[in-house]
């Protein structure tokens, strides 16, 4: 009996926490965009930021994210592929594989903010880049790294083994195989991998605070890569913590209303591809 | 040999070494983020000793007082006490995503935990500031609301997807036989989850919760908003401190690049970069121990 009540009780609680966890995200998501969607006007969206003076808008940083985060993803895409190619079809299980496998899984672990002083050791001072867009996209392509090289690799496993035979056995080389059959193949699990990585790097700001810096240009849009490089996620913090605007509050909930609601536009994307290339 | 043949072959002998070059990068990085830190934050010892940078709390950059034992104790508090909270929940949580939730819930919950991860940490530590502070002010009765506890409440739902995502992992790959045989010895689904499911995916589980803690003790934005941005020894969970994370990106931005100050800071970053690679060997060995045992 006491066994059967148990249960009862186990069960109700599970259920009570599955709910528990959907009604915190809700009321994050949504209080959010309560407070946040009445400011959004196309003046703030695309407006140029005040220092001093209420009604600035946030257009310089929402160009500067989508410019860092298309950036970042240039630079560590393309490298991550090539890490997971190694990983999953050359590598056997020897020193040099296992290293690189623990370097990957730590990288992923190294808070961010110890990756933003390191980017500002080496990007920002060894390089001379100064607080840039170019120092902020390479720092952030650091720790878009590791998640990009496991989603990947996850995508090229499984592609089916009696593929890769097949080319071979045509007569095709290895590299051949690799670029005509297993990543063609592969390349919807990476896109859905890259949206993945794209929504979390979307959000990041200890990396870019001393990477990207917390000032923007005077022109926009501005593709100078030297230019300041302040993000949205940077300046909510910025103005919160030391902004100097009167109207700093209005900002934040602008600024939190449209970073979720592009996170929620990326998800969204993400389940699409996860959904076609699933069924496909 | 035709030429077409012999460039292919050629290309195909090159592409290997490009390829390890690329994962051999991750390496390269790693290798030079313990460099460069250690670098710049083991100076910070040509002034200060270590006895008074990890056991003195006064922390007083003007008068060359560099104790940052308050910061060390800050993040050890928030961090243990967000796994507390946030560690049982989020196991629950996969314990239901995994194993009970009917296909429509799981529907939901799936995406809801990649959206969890995807929330910007300064959203959440707005949401913290603008909400959860005055709320923990008003409820406790105490003056502020800025603190150990606030930051904590905030870190154990940022920890969840963390938590949740490993953990489903390990439950979903707990034999399904295992806990077949358990229902026909006749065994309630609980009993079967707490006797069969749980220590078979205890590996995996205590690795989610290791995971979920350095994603905890790393996190700045957030608790940076939330925990008040005092440099002296927690004595209140209502009362505001510091942790690691919070006080670099309080101070980073007026500090000489070189200066005692400034290394002390990259030291703090030297801690906290340790702190998460010998969390990543924890893993790595109840992964293997696991392994062999199995």
């Amino acid at each position: 009996m006491n066994a059967k009540l148990y249960d009862k009780m186990a069960k109700a609680l599970l259920w009570g926490i599955g709910f528990l966890l959907i009604i915190i995200l809700a009321a994050f998501l949504g209080y959010t965009l309560y407070k946040g969607l009445p400011v959004l006007s196309f003046k703030f969206i695309f407006g140029m930021p005040s220092d001093m003076e209420a009604g600035g808008g946030v257009g310089p940083q929402l160009f500067n994210t989508l410019y860092i985060l298309f950036l970042s993803m240039a630079f560590s895409v393309v490298i991550a592929i090539g890490a997971a190619i190694y990983l999953s079809e050359y590598a056997k299980d020897t020193v040099t594989t296992r290293f690189i496998r623990l370097s990957t899984e730590s990288l992923a672990t190294v808070p961010s903010i110890v990756l933003g002083l390191f980017g500002m050791i080496i990007f920002v001072d060894m390089l001379g880049l100064g607080f840039s867009i170019i120092g902020g996209a390479l720092a952030l392509s650091l720790l878009n790294l590791p998640l990009l090289v496991r989603v990947t690799e996850e995508a090229i496993r499984a592609v089916p083994q009696t593929y890769r035979e097949a080319s071979l056995a045509l007569g095709a080389t290895k590299w051949q195989t690799i670029c005509k059959v297993v990543l063609p193949e592969a390349f919807g699990g990476i896109v859905t991998g890259i949206m993945l990585a794209s929504g979390r790097a979307i959000g990041e700001s200890a990396i870019l605070i001393f990477t990207a810096g917390t000032t923007v240009s005077r022109y926009f849009p501005d593709f100078d890569l030297s230019a300041g490089g302040e993000t949205l996620a940077v300046h909510l913090w910025y103005v919160m913590a030391i902004g100097l605007v009167p109207d700093r509050l209005e900002i934040a909930n602008g600024i939190g209303a449209l970073l979720i609601l592009v996170v929620l536009v990326i998800n969204l994307i993400f389940i699409l591809l996860q959904r076609k290339f699933k069924s496909a | 040999m035709k030429q077409h043949d012999i460039n292919r072959l050629r290309t195909d002998k090159w592409a290997k070494y490009v390829l390890l070059a690329c994962a051999a990068f991750l390496t390269i990085i790693i290798l030079a983020l313990i460099v460069f830190m250690g670098q710049q934050g083991l100076q910070t010892f040509l002034d200060v000793s270590p006895l008074e940078f990890f056991f003195s709390a006064d922390w007083n950059p003007d008068n060359g007082k560099f104790g940052a034992f308050s910061f060390i104790a800050g993040s050890i508090l928030v961090t243990v006490f967000s796994i507390l909270v946030g560690g049982p929940i989020g196991i629950l949580g996969a314990i239901f995503i995994a194993k009970l939730a009917p296909k429509w819930m799981r529907n939901i919950l799936q995406p809801a935990v990649n959206l969890y991860m995807a929330i910007p940490s300064v959203v959440y530590g707005y949401i913290g500031l603008t909400v959860v502070v005055p709320a923990v002010r008003d409820f406790f009765d105490v003056p502020i609301g800025f603190g150990v506890f606030t930051a904590s409440l905030i870190l154990s739902i940022m920890i969840l997807p963390t938590v949740i995502s490993i953990s489903n992992d390990a439950l979903l790959s707990v034999p399904k036989m295992l806990e077949e045989g358990s229902v026909a010895l006749g065994a309630t689904y609980w009993q079967t989850i707490w006797n069969i499911v749980l220590p078979a995916a205890r590996p995996g589980i205590v690795t989610a919760v290791i995971l979920g803690m350095a994603r905890a003790i790393g996190e700045t934005m957030a608790v940076q908003m939330v925990i008040g941005n005092s440099p002296r020894l927690v004595d209140s969970l209502f009362a505001p401190t510091s942790t690691l994370p919070s006080e670099i990106v309080v101070e980073m931005g007026n500090t000489p690049f070189g200066s005692t100050w400034g290394n002390s800071l990259f030291m703090m970053a030297l801690v906290l970069l340790l702190i998460s690679l010998l969390m990543i060997f924890v893993v790595r060995k109840i992964s293997s121990n696991a392994e062999v045992r199995a």
